[in-house]
């Protein structure tokens, strides 16, 4: 950011220019990223089998009977595309709210294993108890909230250290995991590659029934969150600073918690562990927007587009249509090791 | 594991222990080790007599129980074999990277021979059992070079944070790459999905023989190098200074490590943590002396894994629970412990 020089310009003004150029690059950013989600929608609606002109999506969205658009669009791809949204909005929301509370992009929850908890109770529910719809979704969220809780309490030694956190969920993670093979392994009726494929995350077979659970808890929890951006701010410069500068540190992180894992619980239990969309979201949407303010808004945008994007890519680039958590998983590991050499080099946190 | 200073060395475990003590330790494990073999051979979904289980050993199988402990035997020696493997090589990878949180498991290694096995065998078509191992030998191999190039780079070479986030992330890409490749192969996903959990229970005799070469000379090289372990365990300097040639005697080791690890990858699967636990587990009972670790840690090891499949059979009763769940659920307790009593900037 090289300013012109010629009349020498005074810190106050460099400040106060400063600050308006990049909010302008952030409502910028914010308005591309929510467009293209948007258009991604659009062409998740459009594009299958059959292509329906947006004419004809528009009027089954808007809830006229169409022949044969009713419902391939209105039955088959509305529910799929606005899981897509609702499923990448969350994740992208609780991920970049667990690194910013740990100031760390490594806490996501993928990282640390909540979703793998997420996953594992899901899992049970499904396929040793039975259950199914909301069942499952509560099943998720106690057992989310619980892995949260023990990895807190575990990392919790003079303070909760970063470091200490990331490498205790990562044991935690490999025991969900576990868990999750052995109940998998007892899926007798359900097929393997059908197991596989809700492991890494999938978007198929989406229905109403499964999508409406998640936008409510993206409705409810998402404000909340959204509501907590300024404490959220403050905890990233420590817990004293912002503690000093008024935030009340531990509710706001209580706050914070509940609402993400409600997110993530949600949000797996309808579609699988999405691999890396929570992890990834956050780094990218601070690549785009830049040293300014609250990632909050950018990150669940970018987590909507990750998933759309990549559910259309997996479902038409290739010559097998693989699940959308095939595709962010080929693209967010590569990220991830990324991320880690980077910051080995520097020797600074990421 | 009682109150335990975190001092500068990993456990507070006594530099050495007098040799009668560590003789009486080997008979005890040694014993627990014959214990756990009958026990392996004698438990199971279907209950036997003692009479049959003598007639099977002697190669009898004539009767319902005399066939199903005739298939216990390849198993309990299989799981004899992998689990002295994967003890050994958590051991030398702990001596090689001064690392109390080097395994197989954490730091991706096991994945490296699970992403070369599996795609092998979907797109080079490699059939036979021999390739297999070669090739997972070879991930192994890259792999634990990629891990640790990644987890040294910065200041402070490789601590335990930086490898153990770099064998997760790398274990992480590695498992997205496997379901990439295995998901659209119908006629391999069944396979791959019951392999990566990692077990011993389809064990043939035939399987072991293939591998037992690798794990020969896994075995011999990395009991060959405890004598340079200990002075890699002094320090870079210290260890050239004493005529160590650094450089080497760490890559031999690395060697050895990665045939065991890889080799029983091939076989059993991804096991985890079984590396991890072990040698801390021997490091309490006989000190921090290679010469004695070492062989320790086979021998542990061995006894941690048939354990833990002996242990999966009365669990899960009339089915049973694969021995890489259970390692999982034993040895991530662990992990964490271990993590707790690091110091944050020992991290």
């Amino acid at each position: 950011m090289t300013a012109v020089v010629s009349p020498p310009p005074s810190t106050v003004d460099t400040v106060a220019r400063g600050r308006v150029r990049r909010a302008s690059r952030r409502r910028l950013v914010i308005t591309v990223l929510a467009l293209a989600v948007v258009v991604a929608f659009a062409v998740t609606l459009m594009v299958g089998r059959t292509f329906y002109p947006p004419g004809d999506v528009l009027r089954v969205v808007l809830g006229s009977d169409v022949p044969g658009a009713s419902f391939t669009v209105g039955r088959l791809r509305l529910p799929r595309a606005v899981l897509a949204v609702v499923a990448g909005l969350s994740f992208g929301l609780a991920g970049v709210t667990f690194q910013t509370m740990l100031r760390n992009p490594l806490a996501s929850p993928d990282v640390i294993g909540i979703t793998s908890g997420a996953s594992a109770a899901a899992a049970f529910a499904i396929v040793i108890l039975g259950w199914s719809g909301t069942a499952v979704s509560v099943t998720a969220i106690v057992a989310a909230l619980g892995v949260a809780l023990l990895i807190y309490t575990l990392a919790f030694k003079d303070g909760v250290a970063g470091t200490r956190l990331i490498l205790i969920g990562i044991g935690v993670a490999a025991m969900c995991k576990s868990i999750t093979s052995y109940v998998l392994s007892k899926a007798g009726a359900w097929d393997f590659a059908e197991a596989l494929r809700w492991l890494t995350g999938s978007l198929n077979g989406s229905t109403w029934e499964a999508t409406v659970p998640t936008l409510v808890a993206l409705l409810v929890f998402g404000p909340v969150l959204l509501g907590q951006t300024r404490n959220l701010s403050a905890l990233q410069l420590g817990d004293d600073t912002a503690s000093a500068l008024g935030v009340r540190v531990e509710r706001t992180r209580v706050i914070a918690i509940v609402a993400a894992v409600g997110l993530i619980a949600f949000a797996t239990a309808a579609c699988g562990p999405i691999a890396f969309v929570s992890f990834l979201a956050g780094p990218i949407a601070a690549r785009l927007v830049g040293p300014n303010g609250s990632l909050l808004v950018p990150a669940a945008l970018v987590g909507a587009l990750l998933v759309l994007v990549a559910d259309l890519c997996g479902q038409y680039a290739f010559g097998t249509r693989y699940p959308v958590g095939v595709i962010t998983g080929v693209l967010g590991a590569p990220y991830l090791i990324y991320l880690i050499i980077r910051s080995n080099r520097t020797g600074g946190s990421l | 594991m009682t109150s335990v200073r975190p001092a500068p060395a990993l456990d507070a475990a006594p530099v050495r222990r007098p040799g009668p003590v560590r003789f009486l330790w080997l008979l005890v494990v040694l014993g627990l080790l014959v214990a756990l073999m009958g026990a392996s051979v004698a438990i199971g979904s279907r209950d036997v007599g003692w009479s049959e289980i003598l007639a099977a050993l002697g190669g009898s199988a004539e009767t319902m129980g005399e066939a199903a402990v005739t298939k216990r035997i390849p198993r309990t020696v299989l799981a004899v074999v992998v689990g002295a493997a994967l003890g050994l090589s958590g051991a030398v990878m702990q001596g090689v990277t001064r690392n109390p949180l080097a395994d197989p498991g954490v730091l991706g290694i096991n994945m490296g021979a699970s992403l070369a096995v599996v795609a092998g065998i979907a797109w080079f078509g490699l059939f036979s059992a021999t390739s297999i191992v070669w090739a997972a030998i070879t991930g192994a191999a890259v792999a634990a070079v990629f891990v640790y190039a990644v987890g040294s780079l910065g200041r402070g070479g490789a601590t335990p944070l930086k490898l153990a986030l770099a064998g997760a992330a790398t274990s992480a890409a590695l498992t997205s790459f496997i379901t990439a490749i295995a998901l659209p192969r119908g006629d391999i996903v069944e396979n791959v999905v019951s392999w990566e959990i990692g077990g011993v229970g389809g064990a043939t005799f035939t399987g072991i023989g293939t591998v037992a070469p690798f794990l020969v000379v896994g075995f011999a090289v990395s009991l060959v190098s405890a004598r340079s372990l200990n002075s890699l365990a002094l320090g870079d300097e210290l260890a050239a200074g004493l005529g160590e040639r650094v450089a080497l005697a760490r890559g031999v080791a690395a060697l050895g490590s990665v045939l065991l690890c890889g080799a029983a990858t091939a076989v059993a699967g991804p096991i985890g943590f079984v590396g991890l636990v072990v040698p801390h587990l021997c490091r309490l009972l006989v000190g921090v002396d290679h010469r004695w670790l070492l062989p320790f840690s086979a021998i542990v090891g061995a006894c941690l894994l048939t354990g833990a499949d002996v242990l999966g059979r009365i669990v899960a009763r009339p089915t049973e629970l694969d021995v890489g769940i259970l390692t999982a659920l034993i040895g991530a307790p662990f992990f964490i412990a271990i993590v707790r009593r690091q110091k944050v900037r020992e991290l």
